[in-house]
């Protein structure tokens, strides 16, 4: 029989990447903005002021432009899971399908069809039902998440599952457990309200474009009241759920965690590494040595478990075990996955030949073993260790330049309702730069969730490589290059008609 | 209330709502249609706009139904999504490319500084029109003529040392793309292309308020109709004469059955009615269009189509078929590797959702007639004026 060539899982995991990436470029800003277009033409619909009435249209068409790349980008992935990690799909389809079809009756419907009556219906319904059209493209764009949000963190914490051996697959046993999976709810908040500072500091960057030109000065103003409110709001809200999702990775994904980190050996009253560089230990090649850092104590053990004292397991313990704080080691983890597929495969042996006592009791190895499964296909302990490099760095950035976004809201807030914003000009010109900052941080953010988790696609019971497709190679990689060329080249006409209406104005809204 | 249903009943009710949304998605490609019918209908740059705008207004539907019925095919038979979307790969890949390209481009096309200018939008647009449909309806054509895979759930017991646990593998040449090598898959594939035309033209008609472009759309209504019917009595013919893919109830084998589909409507004489009741309202609607002068065609023609589809579709499924065939010719009919290749077939019994996930999703299908009635008043709302030059200037956002 063949075996799974190592450069198909790379190649599918660069087309899932790529795509997945150009995807979040483009929903974050969506799911703001939507919200706050949608406040603005509250703010006209209860004072009647056309000028609210402008600059609503005026965001609603780049929410347009922005909304069609992000509808194009997202087909790919749903289907993805099919054509790229069909055994994937198999495997827990009985779980992972549900939410995005979920996604698809509840959330999609409702923004694709109330989008329609937004851009069109302006002269054709009353006044209330155009502002509800706009409140419902909000509300659909962020279920859309909700669903989207669930199915992710349902790879990295399986709840609700169990495993039937006759079908050879995990089927659902408790469709509420993996909604309100405590790993769900935090990566849903975490995940939109760090979209809606992105949004914000669109929001504020674009007018901020326009204060430095002279230009458009209310609506400018009043954009960015209404954004600052908004992103400080959720920029706060980013920290507190950012804090809250730690706390559940150190607890489902320990790993994770210490890779995030750096952290290679366990220990109690463990410090957080504000900063540093990560060099190869000269000793252990699975280790890497943090440089320069700049430490404040205790600060992780309290991150991890609210307890300054905790000891927060390393690496090193989390792969080769240890006994004194009870830690299992990756070595024993295959053993025992191994089992369990042995099992399987008895089991199914033994229910061909009609052998109840046979199937019974490699029915109970399998349950006894179960949650181990996917350890039973690594070949060696190491194989367990996700890039540490990448995920480390990452995180980093990600938090360095979400306090800098909230320090930003802070100002533009307390500038806007005195009305003072070009009293520092260079201010202005931050607020255009931290436009490509938030991308950057939004995506690193997803750098840390995925590539933190490798080598799981679930986490314990199937590692990535185990869920591709049977394919050449040469297909994904032509299928790679194909959307590689295509959405880049989107993405610069995109980000030229941005551009290109920005400079319009509002007052030349939606034309 | 789902819960005391049978697994039967579950699996017999998620294949009618998977079906009933490809049926939707089939009617809403007059948006596709319409696509190839820009230049065609119109010559000058503004009779191009009123077009675009017409049909414009409407892509989204047909977008999100496409991703709905994904997503549900995903919950509910599982173990086609893995086999038939990691197997056909380029065709799948390739419809979803140009749905890609499509997106873009209403959005895109006439807005300044768009890179690649107006004109390559709209090849994108025809080629979402063209490609889509054919190929839409090739795949739809394996689920009668069948496809080269196997599966064997016993492969995620291999260990990565000795083998691949990956279950489904494709054996078909190019992945997928041998399914345009079939006449019968070739003939739905321009059935649906042309369909979708007719239902563009229809629509263009119904919704545009220009003499010219009405002329047009009735003129070219007068070739796609009869070619259209010409590949559908093709591809109908050809399935009702050939061998199907049935399935024996009580061991669950597959074997091949003569006149098996002509069968199925004969034993399911609600889905024949509903069959030739979407046949004769197709035909109506077209008729009233080329020689009553009537702009409402559409609305007959695109019920007949939903009606139609979702028999054609139900034959493929009910009354114990395989409505995703593995079969393998070469091997040589009645030979024993025959007989074992065709088990991997796929049926909505073998490939489903637990009973757990279907009584889930069928409390979550409760939705759609919320869902239906929205886009009902959504519909209405946005097409009570019709597109004219007038209309068109006085939107706020056009295309």
């Amino acid at each position: 029989m063949m075996q799974i060539d190592p450069s198909l899982v790379d190649w599918s995991r660069w087309q899932f990447a790529l795509t997945a990436m150009f995807h979040w470029v483009f929903v974050p800003l969506t799911l703001g903005l939507s919200i706050m277009m949608a406040m603005m033409e509250t703010m006209y619909t209860r004072t009647g002021d056309e000028h609210w009435k402008k600059i609503t249209k005026f965001w609603m068409t780049l929410f347009g432009i922005n909304f069609a790349i992000g509808v194009a980008t997202g087909i790919i992935l749903e289907f993805e899971f099919g054509t790229n990690w069909s055994n994937y799909s198999w495997f827990v389809g009985d779980i992972f399908g549900a939410p995005l079809a979920i996604e698809g009756i509840m959330a999609f419907f409702m923004e694709a069809t109330f989008l329609a009556v937004m851009f069109f219906g302006w002269n054709k319904v009353s006044k209330g039902a155009h502002l509800t059209s706009t409140w419902l493209v909000a509300l659909g764009s962020n279920l859309s998440s909700l669903w989207i949000l669930v199915a992710n963190a349902w790879m990295q914490n399986p709840t609700g599952t169990t495993f039937n051996p006759d079908t050879a697959r995990n089927e659902m046993s408790n469709f509420w457990e993996v909604l309100f999976s405590p790993t769900a709810i935090n990566k849903f908040l975490h995940t939109t309200a760090s979209a809606y500072l992105l949004s914000a500091i669109f929001v504020i960057g674009v007018s901020a474009w326009f204060l430095l030109k002279n230009r458009e000065k209310l609506f400018a103003r009043r954009s960015i009241v209404i954004a600052s409110i908004f992103g400080l709001f959720f920029g706060l809200y980013t920290v507190i759920t950012g804090d809250a999702s730690a706390r559940n990775m150190a607890q489902v994904q320990p790993i994770k965690f210490a890779a995030m980190e750096n952290l290679n050996y366990g220990r109690e009253n463990a410090p957080y590494t504000v900063f540093g560089f990560l060099k190869n230990n000269a000793d252990e090649e699975i280790l890497k040595d943090t440089k320069l850092k700049i430490e404040i104590p205790n600060m992780l053990s309290f991150m991890a478990y609210l307890n300054p004292h905790a000891f927060v397991p390393g690496i090193v313990d989390l792969v080769y075990g240890n006994k004194e704080k009870n830690i299992m080691g990756v070595n024993e983890k295959i053993e025992k996955g191994r089992l369990a597929i042995e099992a399987l495969r008895v089991y199914k042996e033994a229910k061909n030949e009609g052998d109840v006592t046979k199937a019974d009791s490699a029915m109970n190895v399998l349950n006894q073993n179960y949650s181990y499964f996917g350890y039973g296909y690594f070949t060696e302990a190491t194989q367990a260790i996700p890039p540490v490099k990448l995920t480390f760095y990452s995180f980093r950035w990600m938090v360095y330049l979400g306090f800098l976004f909230i320090i930003l809201m802070i100002y533009f807030l307390y500038h806007g309702i005195r009305d003072t914003l070009g009293k520092h000009r260079w201010m202005l010109v931050i607020a255009i730069i931290a436009i490509p900052l938030a991308y950057l941080a939004s995506q690193a953010g997803w750098v840390v969730a995925e590539v933190g988790r490798q080598p799981w696609v679930i986490q314990d019971l199937m590692p990535t490589f185990a869920a591709v497709s049977h394919l050449e190679v040469s297909s994904v990689k032509l299928t790679f290059w194909l959307f590689a060329i295509t959405f880049t080249t989107l993405l610069i006409a995109e980000v030229r008609i941005m551009l290109a209406q920005i400079k319009k104005g509002p007052n030349h809204g939606g034309k | 209330m789902f819960e005391n249903l049978s697994l039967l009943t579950l699996q017999q009710y998620w294949y009618f709502i998977v079906s009933l949304l490809a049926a939707l998605l089939i009617f809403l490609t007059f948006v596709q249609g319409g696509q190839t019918l820009i230049y065609r209908l119109g010559k000058t740059e503004l009779e191009r706009t009123l077009i675009v705008n017409s049909i414009g207004r409407k892509w989204e539907l047909t977008f999100t139904t496409l991703v709905t019925f994904g997503g549900a095919f995903f919950a509910s038979f599982p173990l086609f999504y893995s086999t038939s979307f990691g197997g056909a790969y380029w065709v799948w890949m390739l419809i979803l490319f140009v749905f890609v390209i499509q997106a873009v481009s209403y959005e895109f096309r006439s807005k300044p500084e768009n890179l690649l200018g107006q004109r390559t939008f709209d090849v994108f647009l025809f080629l979402n029109g063209f490609l889509g449909t054919i190929l839409l309806g090739a795949a739809i054509g394996t689920f009668f003529t069948g496809s080269q895979f196997q599966i064997n759930k016993l492969n995620l017991t291999q260990l990565p040392q000795s083998g691949s646990p990956i279950i489904s593998q494709w054996t078909g040449p190019a992945h997928g793309l041998e399914a345009v090598l079939n006449l019968t898959n070739v003939a739905l594939g321009l059935s649906l292309f042309l369909l979708a035309r007719i239902l563009g033209t229809l629509y263009i008609i119904n919704t545009v308020e220009h003499d010219k472009i009405n002329q047009r759309a009735r003129k070219d209504l007068m070739i796609s109709s009869p070619l259209f019917l010409v590949f559908f009595l093709w591809f109908l013919i050809s399935i009702l004469t050939k061998k199907g893919f049935a399935v024996d109830p009580a061991t669950q084998m597959v074997y091949l059955e003569p006149y098996k589909y002509l069968h199925n409507f004969l034993q399911m004489p609600i889905v024949l009615i509903l069959f030739l009741l979407g046949v004769i309202l197709v035909l109506w609607g077209i008729g009233l269009a080329l020689f009553k002068k009537s702009s409402r065609g559409f609305w007959f023609t695109g019920p007949g189509a939903i009606f139609a589809v979702l028999g054609i579709l139900l034959v493929a499924g009910y009354n114990n078929t395989a409505f995703y065939p593995a079969v393998n010719w070469s091997l040589g009919e009645e030979t024993d590797a025959f007989n074992t290749f065709m088990q991997s077939s796929l049926t909505i019994q073998n490939s489903s959702s637990s009973h757990y996930t279907l009584t889930v999703m069928s409390y979550v299908s409760l939705l759609v007639p919320f869902v239906l009635a929205y886009i009902v008043w959504a519909w209405r709302s946005i097409n009570k004026v019709k597109v004219s030059e007038k209309e068109v200037e006085e939107n706020t956002h056009s295309y």
